[in-house]
């Protein structure tokens, strides 16, 4: 792990006790660790909803609609009457798997179109360059728009709507990193060497871009919940009554924003504390593996 | 300059001929008749003589590649045919709400100029005190906060503090600028804070880096006063990444104009996208997402001039 100590110290001889270079990694990436923790109190929330949550998040209670937060009711109740904690529980598994299988699906993606097209180049990599230049000329959430007017509302088609956007900053990033290791001298010899193609991209091509991808899915990872959210909050995304939390700030935001003030919170809360803790990660993961921009603030 | 500045127009048409392309393409996509998917969505069952002439009435009775000349020549003319939903003109339902999102963008735009600049350059020049810490984190919530979210929170913090919410109509500036700046200021904040963040990081490590370039420390040399070169050598040449993000995100604004005029309830272009999406209306989806892009490359032109205008050291070309 020598490549999380910190070049600004100086300092060999401290950074070889194991002890001071653990606690220095736990400093250095505080936040990295603040983000983890919180992507991982949203996957336990995700993985053991059921347990965790007090009450059913689609069980209709018509006696008790929009109730302030009480001892049996900690959050609330919403319009339906539904335990607003138990939907906020159940909403980070919808959060959470738009999120993640978006960002692996439109990284991916990202990543073999990219590293094909740097390796091959000629006029298909020219076309693709072209084609990617012009998606980027839409802002994300217009993109995701337009494919949700293609496809329609629904978790699935979320999913594509995130990652149509995104896939063309994926290969753009891919490529440029891809384009750079193809200089290298090492590959020069592996093809010297009569390696074949296949052989150069799974050996010496994918590893060299591992570290770009993985940049690239954490930072998507937030971009996703933010777009997941936008959508539904838009009443395009996940349809009721799935619960999602930017379905739940839609139905609070509008009619109940003056009987009901504390209803949007705490979706809104969690959306943000769920963004920020993938950015944070994402920080934390290019500062590890992106040697260039350690030290930048 | 006016040659280079017509190279630069030419080489906008390609790209946005691709856009244009891209757009169609994208709309021919969608499974199934549009217009059995727009009459049929409404109840009821429709005769295949309503289809038919719905079909002939948008033109889509023609073959593809004449859709696709139509849809192109209507783009340079800027005829874009007739929306789905009310049958009036696409090209009329943009121009109603355009002042709308228009002023918005530029109320958003001055804001982030006014705070941004001023903030970054502090951030910079105490660098490592309070501010620059206080600075930081806001930058970090700030990416964070969704722009419906920060909607949403400005509204209940003007709703709960003051019992006021924005008035619901639209007065244009001139006509009486207090009533129009107090419906836009708050949705221009909300468009701007996202913004504001970004900028604000921009323009902090741009002045740092000019303030180690050697014509600073010549200047400090000759004994100028501090202030004065920081505000004539520093950040004058602090300002051109800034100018680039501050209008591309404004070329980007659609996209937030899409969510924060939904919380607001205006009815500017970004809430015509969402109706037109949610009501199936494909003309005037692409003519929206058409627009988007436009802008977009647009704005792009306009910060190459910027560019070549503030930077002797670039040569037209």
């Amino acid at each position: 792990m020598s490549e999380t100590g910190a070049p600004r110290l100086g300092s060999t001889t401290a950074a070889a006790r194991p002890a001071r270079r653990g606690s220095r990694l736990v400093r250095r990436h505080l936040s990295g660790v603040f983000g983890a923790t919180v992507l991982l109190l949203m996957v336990v929330a995700a993985v053991f909803a059921r347990w965790l949550a007090p009450y059913d998040p689609l069980e209709t209670n018509y006696t008790l609609l929009v109730h302030p937060p009480t001892l049996q009711h900690l959050l609330g109740t919403d319009p339906f009457g539904r335990d607003v904690l138990s939907r906020l529980i159940y909403g980070a598994r919808t959060a959470l798997l738009i999120g993640l299988v978006s960002s692996v699906v439109s990284a991916t993606l990202g990543l073999l179109v990219g590293a094909a097209s740097a390796y091959f180049g000629g006029t298909a990599d020219l076309i693709l360059e072209r084609v990617t230049d012009m998606l980027l000329c839409f802002p994300l959430i217009v993109l995701a728009l337009a494919v949700v007017a293609v496809l329609g509302p629904g978790t699935a088609q979320v999913i594509a709507a995130i990652v149509v956007p995104m896939v063309p900053r994926a290969t753009r990033v891919v490529r440029s990193s891809a384009l750079a290791i193809r200089q290298m001298p090492y590959v020069e010899s592996a093809h010297a060497a009569g390696a074949s193609d296949l052989r150069v991209i799974l050996r010496h091509l994918l590893p060299n871009v591992v570290a770009p991808y993985l940049i690239l899915l954490t930072a998507f990872l937030a971009d996703a919940i933010i777009l997941e959210a936008s959508l539904s909050f838009l009443g395009l995304g996940v349809v009721e009554p799935t619960p999602a939390w930017g379905l739940m700030l839609r139905d609070f935001a509008g009619r109940y924003a003056e009987s009901a003030p504390w209803l949007p919170l705490a979706p809104g809360l969690a959306i943000s504390l769920a963004v920020f803790g993938s950015n944070l990660l994402g920080d934390a993961a290019r500062d590890a593996l992106d040697p260039r921009l350690r030290g930048r603030a | 300059m006016p040659a280079y500045i017509l190279t630069r127009l030419l080489l906008m048409v390609a790209p946005l001929l691709g856009v244009a392309t891209i757009v169609f393409v994208v709309l021919r996509l969608i499974p199934g008749d549009i217009v059995l998917l727009r009459l049929a969505g409404e109840g009821g069952s429709v005769t295949e003589a309503v289809l038919r002439a719905e079909r002939a009435r948008l033109g889509l009775s023609q073959p593809l590649w004449q859709q696709y000349a139509g849809w192109i020549w209507g783009l340079v003319r800027g005829d874009l045919g007739l929306s789905m939903w009310t049958g009036r003109p696409v090209a009329y339902e943009i121009w109603v709400r355009l002042r709308l999102s228009l002023e918005l963008t530029l109320v958003a735009s001055a804001l982030v100029a006014a705070i941004a600049i001023p903030l970054g350059s502090l951030a910079a020049l105490r660098r490592g005190g309070w501010i620059d810490y206080v600075l930081r984190g806001f930058a970090v919530a700030g990416l964070s906060m969704p722009a419906f979210w920060v909607g949403v929170l400005v509204l209940l913090f003007l709703l709960v503090l003051f019992h006021w919410s924005p008035p619901v109509t639209f007065t244009p500036f001139w006509q009486n600028p207090v009533a129009n700046l107090s419906l836009m200021v708050w949705p221009a904040c909300v468009v701007a804070f996202r913004s504001v963040a970004l900028s604000t990081r921009i323009m902090r490590s741009a002045l740092l880096d000019v303030l180690h370039e050697d014509y600073v420390r010549t200047a400090r040399a000759k004994g100028l006063p501090w202030g004065r070169i920081v505000m004539q050598h520093a950040v004058r040449n602090a300002l051109l990444p800034v100018i680039t993000i501050v209008s591309l995100e404004a070329a980007a604004i659609l996209g937030g104009l899409v969510v924060t005029e939904q919380v607001f309830n205006l009815n500017g272009l970004g809430k015509l996208l969402v109706d037109a999406v949610t009501q199936r209306d494909y003309t005037l989806t692409q003519a929206l997402i058409m627009l988007s892009a436009t802008a977009f490359v647009l704005m792009n032109f306009f910060v190459d001039l910027c560019y070549a205008w503030l930077d002797p050291r670039i040569r037209y070309r």
